[in-house]
C-alpha cells in the first residue's frame, strides 16, 4: 500500500513554528519553535501539531474508563491498582454500596477487579476512581490481559468497530479500559481468538485497513456466528 | 604510568588504525528487552551495554518522592565478567559516582514536570569493557528512554576525546585510556547543545582542553545520528512489514 505512510517522531525534532501552528497533545514549545516530546505518530488537525505516542505509561485523565485491581481495603476506602504512575482512592461513598464503617472488604478485597471511572485528578496526580454510574461494576470471573495503553483507539476501533467485531466472532464478554487492560469472560476458545486478535493489533499499530484485516483473521476459523 | 608503546605515529594513525578524529565502530539496537518498558543494547568498539528503562512509576519508599517533580535513579553496573580479572560484584566507588552523573544528566533532559511523586529507572548493565563505558551507557540510556515512550526535551548522547602522546584524538580505546595523557568524557542534549556530563582524568593546556571539547561535541552529533537511526528504523520497519 504506497498511500501516506505515517510518519514516526523522535523526542527534540522540531515540527514546526508557534507562529505558522498551534502545539497539541506530545509537544512543548521553545523559543517559538514547536518540538516533539515524545516517540510517536506526527498527526496535523488544521493548524493543530499532535503526536499520538506509540509506547508509554497510561496517563489518567478525568472520565476515562479503567480496569482496576484492588490492593488494600481500609476502612472507608480502598486502594486500587489502574495501571497509572500512581494508585488510586475509591472511596466508600463513591460505590453504589451501603456500606457500615470498617465493613469494605465484604465487598471489594485485594485482587478483585472492577471497572471504575477516574473521579479527579488533582495538581500531584492524586487519584480518585469511582464506581457511582450505571456502566460500572465489579466484575466477577474472566480475565485480564494487558496491552499497550497508547493503542487503545486502535483496539477499540471507530466508533467501537474494532471491539465490536472480535466480539460477535469470539462470544466474549469484553471490557477495555483505557489505561490498558482488557477483561474478557467466555469459552476457552473464544478467548483464545480475542488474545490473537490483540495481538495482532498490537505489531501492526501503525497501518491502514486494520479493522478488515482483523475480521478476515476471526472469520477465517469460526463457523457459526450469532 | 610509563610505557614505551606509541599510541599514535608519526602519521597521525593509532593502534587499532584510526585515525585522530575517527570513532570505534558502533551499533544500536532498541526495543531488545520484552519485560523492561524500554530498553537498549549497544556495542561501542569492545565495549557491550545493555539498558532497560522502568517507569515513570510511584517512587517508593515515600521520603525519596518530591512533590513537584519525578527522581531519575540510574544504576550503572559492570558484570563481574566484563574486565580481564573478574570484577567484584556490586556497587563500589566508582559505580556509585557514574550511576550519579548519569542520574544527573538524564534528569536535565526527562520532562520530570509531568510527574510528580514518580520515579523513572535506568538500569545500565555493561557486559563487555574497553574505555568509555559511561558514555556508551549514557547514550543506550538516551534510546532506551525514547523506547520506553518517556517525555523527552532532547535525547541525550555522550561521547570522550582525550590526549594521546601529546595529541588531542577522539574516543579513546582500552590501551589509549590506560597510557594515555587525558581523558575527557562529554554528554551533550545535540539540539541545543547543553552539556549534560563533563568530567576529566588528566592534564590538558587550556588550548588543548577547548580542541578536545570541540572534538568530543563533534563526536555526540555522529553519534546522535546513529542514535535516531537506531529508533525510527526499529519503528519505521513494523509500520513497512504490515504494509508488505
Amino acid at each position: 500500500m504506497p498511500t501516506k505512510e505515517r510518519q514516526i517522531v523522535i523526542p527534540g525534532q522540531m515540527l514546526g513554528t508557534t507562529s505558522a501552528n498551534r502545539a497539541g497533545r506530545g509537544t512543548f514549545i521553545e523559543k517559538g519553535k514547536i518540538y516533539a516530546e515524545r516517540l510517536g505518530v506526527l498527526n496535523m488537525q488544521d493548524k493543530f501539531i499532535h503526536i499520538i505516542a506509540l509506547k508509554g505509561r497510561y496517563d489518567p485523565v478525568v472520565g476515562d474508563m479503567v480496569i482496576g485491581v484492588v490492593e488494600e481495603a481500609a476502612t472507608s476506602n480502598w486502594m486500587v491498582d489502574i495501571n497509572a504512575p500512581y494508585p488510586a482512592l475509591l472511596h466508600v461513598n463513591e460505590v453504589p454500596w451501603e456500606i457500615e464503617f470498617a465493613d469494605t472488604e465484604k465487598y471489594l478485597n485485594t485482587g478483585d477487579t472492577i471497572l471504575a471511572k477516574v473521579l479527579s485528578v488533582d495538581e500531584s496526580k492524586k487519584l480518585q476512581v469511582t464506581l457511582n454510574d450505571r456502566n460500572l461494576f465489579k466484575l466477577k470471573g474472566g480475565h485480564i490481559i494487558e496491552f499497550e495503553p497508547s493503542l487503545y483507539r486502535r483496539i477499540i476501533g471507530k466508533k467501537f468497530s474494532m471491539i465490536e467485531i472480535i466480539q460477535k466472532y469470539s462470544r466474549c464478554r469484553i471490557k477495555v479500559g483505557k489505561n490498558g487492560r482488557i477483561w474478557i469472560d467466555g469459552e476457552a476458545d473464544g478467548i483464545e481468538k480475542v488474545l490473537q486478535a490483540i495481538a495482532t493489533i498490537e505489531s501492526e499499530a501503525i497501518s491502514y485497513g486494520l479493522t478488515s484485516r482483523i475480521e478476515g483473521l476471526l472469520k477465517k476459523d469460526t463457523k457459526d456466528v450469532r | 604510568m610509563k610505557s614505551d608503546i606509541e599510541l599514535i605515529n608519526s602519521e597521525g594513525k593509532r593502534l587499532d588504525g584510526r585515525g585522530p578524529e575517527d570513532l570505534r565502530k558502533i551499533k544500536i539496537e532498541a526495543g531488545v528487552l520484552h519485560r523492561a518498558d524500554g530498553s537498549c543494547y549497544l556495542e561501542w568498539g569492545g565495549n557491550k551495554v545493555l539498558v532497560a528503562v522502568y517507569g515513570p512509576r510511584e517512587a517508593l519508599p515515600r521520603h525519596t518522592q518530591n512533590p513537584l517533580r519525578a527522581i531519575v535513579q540510574a544504576r550503572y553496573n559492570m558484570a563481574a565478567f566484563s574486565v580481564e580479572d573478574r570484577k567484584r560484584p556490586g556497587p563500589d566507588r566508582r559505580s556509585v559516582e557514574i550511576s550519579k552523573v548519569i542520574s544527573e544528566a538524564l534528569e536535565k533532559v526527562i520532562l520530570v514536570e509531568q510527574f510528580p511523586r514518580a520515579t523513572v529507572n535506568v538500569n545500565i548493565e555493561v557486559l563487555d569493557a574497553e574505555a568509555g563505558t559511561r558514555c556508551a551507557g549514557l547514550t543506550a540510556a538516551g534510546v532506551a528512554l525514547v523506547d520506553a515512550g518517556i517525555p523527552l526535551r532532547d535525547i541525550p548522547v555522550a561521547c570522550a576525546a582525550g590526549k594521546i602522546g601529546g595529541k588531542v584524538v577522539l574516543d579513546l580505546g582500552k590501551e589509549e585510556d590506560n597510557f594515555g595523557d587525558a581523558d575527557l568524557p562529554i554528554a551533550i542534549a545535540p539540539r541545543t547543545g547543553e552539556v549534560l556530563l563533563l568530567q576529566m582524568d588528566g592534564h590538558f593546556t587550556f588550548d588543548e582542553f577547548n580542541h578536545a571539547f570541540d572534538l568530543a561535541v563533534k563526536g555526540c552529533h555522529t553519534v546522535s545520528e546513529l542514535q535516531k537511526e537506531a529508533i525510527i528504523t526499529k519503528y519505521q520497519t513494523v509500520a513497512e512489514e504490515v504494509q508488505e
